[in-house]
């Protein structure tokens, strides 16, 4: 099989500003602190990957991003925008439905478990959003939806209901679903975790071409560290709710002096 | 026979008014005004926790008194008495089935960047209601039962009449019960058939869990 | 009409000795139903399809029509049975008029317990030789009842509220009292408020009650599954 070398951003101009940055952020559930004081910066086209034990905060990181969660101190810029709290009369309050709306907007995520709309068809799950939210018109949705479609290889699918897919073939819809609505930074939570093995490697595949092609930022929650290795520009290894490691794939994953780190690479090199 | 006409507009008017009550008070007792969600659930409690006979006389006593309205026949008093029971009822599926439905749908339509209410109309509620419609099915049959209730405050439906013939002719009582029994059990069948078809639509179509 | 504290305090005692009647009503109908619901369970397991068939239909007709017209018939039709030429009291009659509608729904109930348990524990007492009583009494009853003990609590609650239906046919229960005070004294909202008020105050707390009961035993449950389990597959 012949895979095409991923580009690596490393290449591209390092003084452009970072889309996102995370400033200090703590996150409580409870009693529970998960994320202890996280600082982090992503360049637009950026690919990075997260890697690390459960319970480690990696997924929590980016679904405070996508507003699934809130920080419970800190702060996350968006484009220069903080996402969390808003300017009112000159302070910063926390932010209401209408501010989180206007920042979302340039975030998508594809989630482990898929989360197709079940009553709707392929191409609705596609339309539904760009239609609804970004008040295109229905012909224009249509047709770039099923060019996105075509792009992860299911436009033969178009009129079929998620029922009636393969679990690799939902994820696939999954990511045209959040692609067709162009975000600038694109969060993936163990997306492959849920497949069948024989499954993995065609959604491996789209992600590949997304990275390929270069002008969305990209967040890998994942466990496939060989993928990681090869698509991602930087690898950060989370353990009990701080980066512990960060750096080039070949710096974290292969030459890393962190104990921790070592013994959990250990397991998936079987 | 003449009484099916009454039977089958109070009927038709309680359902349509008690999924109206249900829908309202579902949605609110899952809003975030705690205001709201308590009083509603007063009203959810009251209804449920009270019988529907023991509600139907004692409308038919307090509206006259509460809103100095004489309404024309009884009516309209066994179709609110009938809406409001059944419509507490029902608000708890109402309540229920947004519930259930999986929190990864929410999530998935807040990554797309849908409005609150967008995620209701496009996403949650469509599945909701298909969940919905067997119990709202089942609650349907029994408000056909219950508007034999309204017999009782002088209203002239199937039941009525059979009283009649009854009290007229007492030998005959069990032939003439046994007769609107028929009868209910007639109007009750194409109800039954919808019901069942109702729990095969909401098998398919759903995210739970 | 306007509401007036001397007729609600005036009513009070002359409704409440009703209760007596209201509840006992209650709890032996729900007995009834309970037994007469086993009825209906085996009624449906015979496999003669006409047999099935028939009894599945009887059961529908018993649910789908109003208990309140069923409530008559007995009344009025009891006597007329040959050998019979004796009237039935109006408690025995709701007794049998609200215990055999509402055994439909208990029948149900114990189906749909009984339809849960799974298939494998059939298969382990046959390969355990048991007898059809011992299966039953041992495997099948013990796994299947309990799941369903609040809806068949629920029902309990549900009956207390169809109870004064028996008012009509001369149930000397609350709602009857509160009638009847109503009829002398042309004052029916006090009363018939009271017997709404007694209603709430018994059956929200029962409701509430059987919620808690519902959350022990799916934990307890779940522990008895377990162990059911274990002691199955290593059998």
């Amino acid at each position: 099989m012949e895979e095409v070398a991923v580009k690596k951003t490393s290449e591209i101009e390092e003084k452009e500003d970072p889309i996102v940055v995370y400033k200090d952020v703590h996150k409580s559930f409870g009693d529970i602190e998960v994320l202890k004081g996280i600082n982090l910066e992503i360049k637009p086209a950026e690919k990075l990957a997260l890697i690390g034990p459960s319970g480690s905060g990696k997924t929590t990181i980016i679904r405070l991003l996508m507003t699934l969660e809130e920080p419970t101190s800190g702060d996350i810029i968006v484009n220069g925008k903080n996402l969390w709290k808003m300017e009112k009369n000159g302070k910063l309050v926390r932010a209401n439905e209408h501010h989180l709306r206007n920042v979302r907007g340039e975030i998508g995520m594809v989630f482990q478990h898929f989360n197709l709309f079940p009553h709707m068809t392929i191409l609705e799950n596609c339309t539904v959003a760009p239609i609804h939210v970004k008040k295109e018109s229905k012909e224009k949705a249509r047709e770039r939806a099923i060019e996105m479609l075509e792009r992860v290889g299911l436009k033969d699918k178009l009129h079929n209901y998620p029922s009636q897919l393969s679990g690799g073939q939902k994820q696939r819809v999954a990511m045209a679903r959040a692609l067709v609505m162009q975000p600038k930074i694109m969060l993936f939570d163990e997306v492959t975790s849920a497949l069948d093995p024989e499954l993995v490697g065609e959604v491996l595949e789209v992600i590949r071409d997304i990275a390929n092609t270069g002008k969305t930022a990209m967040v890998l929650v994942t466990h496939e560290m060989d993928f990681a290795k090869d698509v991602a520009d930087r690898v950060l290894f989370l353990d009990k709710g701080v980066i512990a490691e960060e750096g080039t794939p070949e710096e974290v994953l292969q030459n890393s002096k962190n104990e921790r780190l070592q013994s959990f690479l250990r397991r998936f090199r079987g | 026979m003449r009484g099916f006409n009454i039977t089958i507009t109070v009927l038709i008017a309680s359902a349509i008014f008690s999924y109206l009550f249900a829908f309202i008070a579902g949605l609110c007792r899952i809003s975030e005004n705690p205001i709201i969600r308590h009083v509603t659930a007063v009203y959810v409690e009251v209804f449920r926790g009270t019988s529907l006979i023991v509600q139907l006389f004692w409308l038919y006593y307090a509206i006259p008194m509460l809103f100095g309205i004489q309404l024309g026949s009884n009516w309209w008093t066994g179709v609110i008495a009938i809406a409001l029971n059944y419509g507490a009822y029902m608000s708890e599926v109402v309540r229920g089935s947004i519930l259930a439905i999986s929190k990864g749908q929410t999530e998935a339509a807040i990554a797309l960047n849908m409005s609150k209410f967008q995620r209701m109309r496009l996403i949650i509620l469509p599945q909701a209601v298909r969940m919905m419609l067997p119990e709202f099915g089942n609650y349907t049959i029994q408000m056909l039962k219950a508007t034999s209730l309204v017999s009782l405050i002088g209203m002239t439906d199937i039941l009525y009449y059979g009283d009649i013939i009854r009290s007229s002719n007492l030998s005959q009582a069990p032939i003439v019960y046994f007769l609107v029994l028929i009868f209910y059990f007639l109007l009750a069948l194409p109800l039954i058939w919808l019901t069942r078809k109702a729990e095969s639509i909401s098998k398919k179509g759903v995210a739970s869990g | 009409m306007k509401w007036n504290w001397e007729t609600f305090f005036d009513a009070l005692p002359f409704i409440l000795p009703g209760l007596g009647v209201t509840v006992g009503l209650t709890f032996a109908c729900y007995l009834f139903a309970l037994v007469f619901g086993f009825f209906w369970t085996f009624l449906r397991r015979i496999p003669i399809r006409t047999i099935n068939w028939t009894v599945t239909w009887v059961m529908e007709f018993i649910r789908s029509t109003p208990p309140l017209v069923q409530l008559f018939f007995i009344y009025y039709a009891w006597p007329m049975i040959p050998g019979i030429g004796v009237t039935l009291s109006p408690f025995t009659s709701a007794i049998l008029g609200l215990g055999i509608h509402f055994s439909t729904y208990i029948g149900e109930i114990y189906r749909s317990g009984i339809e849960s348990v799974e298939k494998g524990q059939w298969e382990a007492a046959k390969a355990l030789n048991f007898s059809t009583v011992d299966k039953w009494r041992k495997i099948i009853l013990p796994q299947a009842i309990p799941p369903t003990i609040p809806m068949l609590g629920n029902y309990l609650i549900i009956m207390f509220k169809e109870v004064p239906l028996a008012s009509t046919i001369g149930v000397a229960g609350i709602l009857l009292m509160a009638n009847t005070y109503g009829a002398r004294n042309w004052a029916y909202l006090e009363p018939l408020t009271i017997v709404g008020i007694i209603f709430l105050l018994l059956s929200y707390p029962s409701a509430i009650l059987i919620n808690k009961l519902e959350k022990r035993m799916n934990r307890r449950f779940d522990k008895e599954m377990a162990f059911v389990k274990e002691e199955v597959k290593n059998a």
